[in-house]
């Protein structure tokens, strides 16, 4: 999957794990950027993205991530 | 992606799109609050919508809201895993069970500390109920195989840590304790040796799961079974190392749904709020087949036919609910004697009258019928469970009885009896003797009750259908099923009259006849062509109706009268004035006795084998248009001049 169609979907699911609609994903967007963005909800998005994007994660993979295009890129990866 | 039966809730409605927008609209009117958060909360929510419903509790909590229908519950929740995705699941979850439930959380891994201490988190709440979920990597459950004596020693040991919990939070909160069966891991040692040799962690939580329920059963504290429900969804599903590693989440996060529904379960039967009726519908739900249709000899409901089989575990189910005090009853667009034949007659047909509360079977909207079971059997709405293979009876029920649970049910009838004991929805604490007297106290004589005023506005519902009907003369596309309909359909028929494919082909060219097959769509699917129809042309100026039949599946949707509007639009248009209408009893058909009179048609003749004549004058007609798309294709323009 290309970066541009995972934007979207992302996005959605930004919205529904942070209950918050109003949240513009930005490929340098991290986690002092979004209220309640604590390690547990880190988990949670972690773990909708896998399921949305039927993708795993390994512990590695997710330690290393600073931001959205960090993020994005290992969907990318992963998907392709 | 196909559906999963249990983690996803296949028995739940699927979330609206619009999911997230209502839950916003929430907190700004907090008109009917309570109502419309077990509203949302009925529907199969993930992880973060049950999150978001959750945040909308506790605010609204902290606000002072009025949550009312909900009522209040407090619940402990103690754990020696990660329990902070737990809480918000059984929060948001609860609404569903009509609970406004609050929970009290015990820091990481204080179990033994929160239990003992007067004063602990847990303890000072003083909580309705304190759920304990323990996860065996927490339990010093190792010791060294092959010997009995060790092995005895660590369940004993287990056991007794629990029991030591359990005491504490007794005796310093009174709560009622919630204990877990230990989902063991898939993770072998030897292999199936595992099970049988002493000391094995397999053996080892085996014999602690059963100590545990010996110990609890009939104390008043309750067992929810975590090992139960981790094997019915795969253990190797069930516990993911990954997220374990990751958060110590004691099992995967795609299960909290399910798993919080199983905890608020026992929440709800605690408080005396199980169901206790199950309203069945009878053709293609206890039987195969449509008995007005197909007859004694035609429904499927025998050993050795894998349909009939899958129709009879719904039958042999619903006698297992029976014997535990569920009250059976039947509620079926039929005729009472048709509907009533299969439990007398047919010999393989386990359900019998006798075993049936109140048997409703008659042309009334299926929401009236429940409610007429509920006050006949002085229960309430919320007591009902209502199964049926219709998504249309099911909407119409969930519309205008929301109170009445109604498990969507997947297309394959051999899991249905699966689907509904999968939804939970008769989960007890307790067993006793009232339980298996209930049923026969409501003395199962399959009685008959009067038909009460319309349950609500089935218009309403009817318009939300969206429906979309279809009209086409005869063609060769739809032939192979319009002689089937023909030739199948017994209820509503008027004149019964059976053609051969060859002799609807004929009537397809002759300039004599005007034919229509008709089709349904709406929001819920393509019904198919529901409805065919014949008309004649003995004089010029005359329609006589053949043949009007109708498949029963779209009763009640007000299709007849939108099948006359369009039968008198094609005849005022070729100059035709009247149109003349036989109903022709048989011993299935008594449906559509008054039939012309509904929509209109004046009686001019009775015959002595009981047929009724019926005129309709065409110029003078006035037929209300129900809330449906028309379709008219395929139709020759006709003038007047061409006929008249």
């Amino acid at each position: 999957m290309e970066i541009l169609e995972i934007y979207p979907k992302l996005t959605t699911i930004f919205h529904d794990v942070f209950s918050d609609d109003s949240i513009v994903l930005r490929p340098d967007l991290s986690a002092k950027d979004v209220d309640d963005w604590d390690s547990l909800t880190h988990i949670r998005l972690i773990l909708t993205v896998e399921r949305v994007f039927d993708v795993k994660f390994s512990a590695s993979d997710i330690g290393k991530l600073k931001n959205v295009a960090e993020l994005a890129d290992l969907i990318r990866l992963k998907t392709n | 992606m196909t559906m999963n039966l249990f983690s996803d809730l296949s028995w739940l409605c699927r979330a609206p799109a619009n999911f997230s927008a209502r839950c916003r609209a929430l907190s700004d009117s907090p008109t009917a609050l309570g109502t419309e958060l077990q509203a949302l909360a009925s529907f199969a929510l993930n992880e973060n919508q049950l999150n978001y419903l959750a945040k909308t509790i506790t605010s609204a909590r902290k606000l002072h809201a009025d949550l009312k229908p909900l009522f209040p519950f407090r619940l402990g929740v103690l754990g020696n895993s990660t329990v902070d995705f737990i809480v918000p699941s059984i929060v948001g979850t609860a609404a569903r069970y009509g609970i406004a439930l609050e929970c009290i959380k015990a820091d990481y891994d204080q179990v033994m500390q929160e239990a003992l201490s007067a004063e602990s988190v847990i303890n000072s709440a003083k909580p309705d109920a304190v759920l304990v979920a323990i996860d065996y990597r927490a339990l010093p459950l190792r010791c060294k195989l092959g010997s009995a004596d060790d092995a005895e020693n660590t369940v004993r040991q287990t056991l007794g840590y629990i029991e030591t919990v359990r005491a504490g939070l007794k005796a310093n909160s009174k709560a009622i304790c919630i204990l877990q069966t230990i989902a063991p891991p898939p993770e072998r040692l030897f292999g199936s040796l595992d099970r049988v040799l002493p000391g094995t962690l397999r053996n080892i939580i085996d014999r602690v799961n059963l100590g545990l329920g010996e110990k609890i059963f009939g104390t008043g504290d309750i067992l929810l079974d975590v090992a139960g429900l981790a094997e019915t969804v795969g253990l190797a599903e069930w516990h993911s190392p990954t997220e374990w590693n990751l958060a110590k989440l004691p099992f995967s996060n795609r299960y909290l749904p399910l798993y919080a529904d199983h905890v608020v379960r026992v929440l709800s039967a605690l408080r005396g709020k199980s169901r206790r009726v199950l309203v069945l519908d009878l053709d293609n739900t206890v039987w195969g087949g449509v008995i007005g249709d197909d007859g004694i000899e035609g429904i499927q409901c025998a050993q050795g036919d894998a349909v009939g089989e899958a129709h009879l575990s719904v039958q042999r189910f619903a006698l297992e609910l029976r014997a535990r005090g569920i009250v059976l009853a039947v509620s079926s667009k039929n005729n009472d004697e048709v509907a009533r034949s299969p439990f007398r007659h047919h010999p393989e047909m386990l359900l019998k009258e006798q075993h049936i509360a109140v048997f409703q079977a008659n042309w009334n909207d299926k929401a009236t019928n429940i409610r007429a079971i509920a006050q006949e059997l002085s229960l309430g709405v919320d007591s009902m469970v209502f199964l049926d293979d219709n998504p249309v009876e099911r909407n119409l029920v969930r519309q205008l009885l929301p109170e009445v649970a109604v498990p969507e049910l997947p297309s394959d009838p051999a899991l249905y009896a699966r689907t509904l004991a999968a939804a939970g929805y008769f989960e007890s604490v307790a067993f006793s003797d009232e339980d298996v007297k209930r049923a026969r106290y409501y003395q199962d004589n399959a009685r008959r009750v009067g038909l009460q005023k319309e349950a609500g506005d089935v218009d309403a519902y009817l318009a939300s259908l969206q429906m979309e009907i279809t009209f086409q003369p005869f063609d060769e596309t739809g032939r192979a099923r319009i002689t089937q309909l023909i030739n199948k359909s017994n209820q509503f028929n008027l004149t019964t009259k059976r053609y051969t494919e060859a002799e609807v082909a004929s009537a397809e060219q002759d300039p004599n006849c005007f034919t229509l097959q008709i089709r349904l769509s709406d929001t819920l699917g393509d019904n198919g062509m529901i409805s065919v129809i014949i008309c004649r042309q003995p004089i010029a100026s005359e329609w006589e109706v053949d043949t009007w039949l109708m498949s029963c599946r779209v009763l009640g949707r007000r299709v007849e009268q939108m099948v006359l509007r369009e039968i008198v639009e094609h005849a005022q248009r070729r100059g035709i004035k009247k149109l003349i209408g036989f109903y022709c009893p048989t011993d299935r058909n008594k449906l559509v006795e008054e039939h012309y009179s509904k929509l209109g048609f004046s009686e001019i003749k009775r015959e002595a084998d009981g047929t009724t004549i019926w005129e309709f004058d065409v110029n003078t007609a006035n037929i209300q248009a129900a809330a449906m798309v028309v379709r008219s294709i395929g139709f020759k323009l006709e003038s007047r001049a061409q006929n008249a």
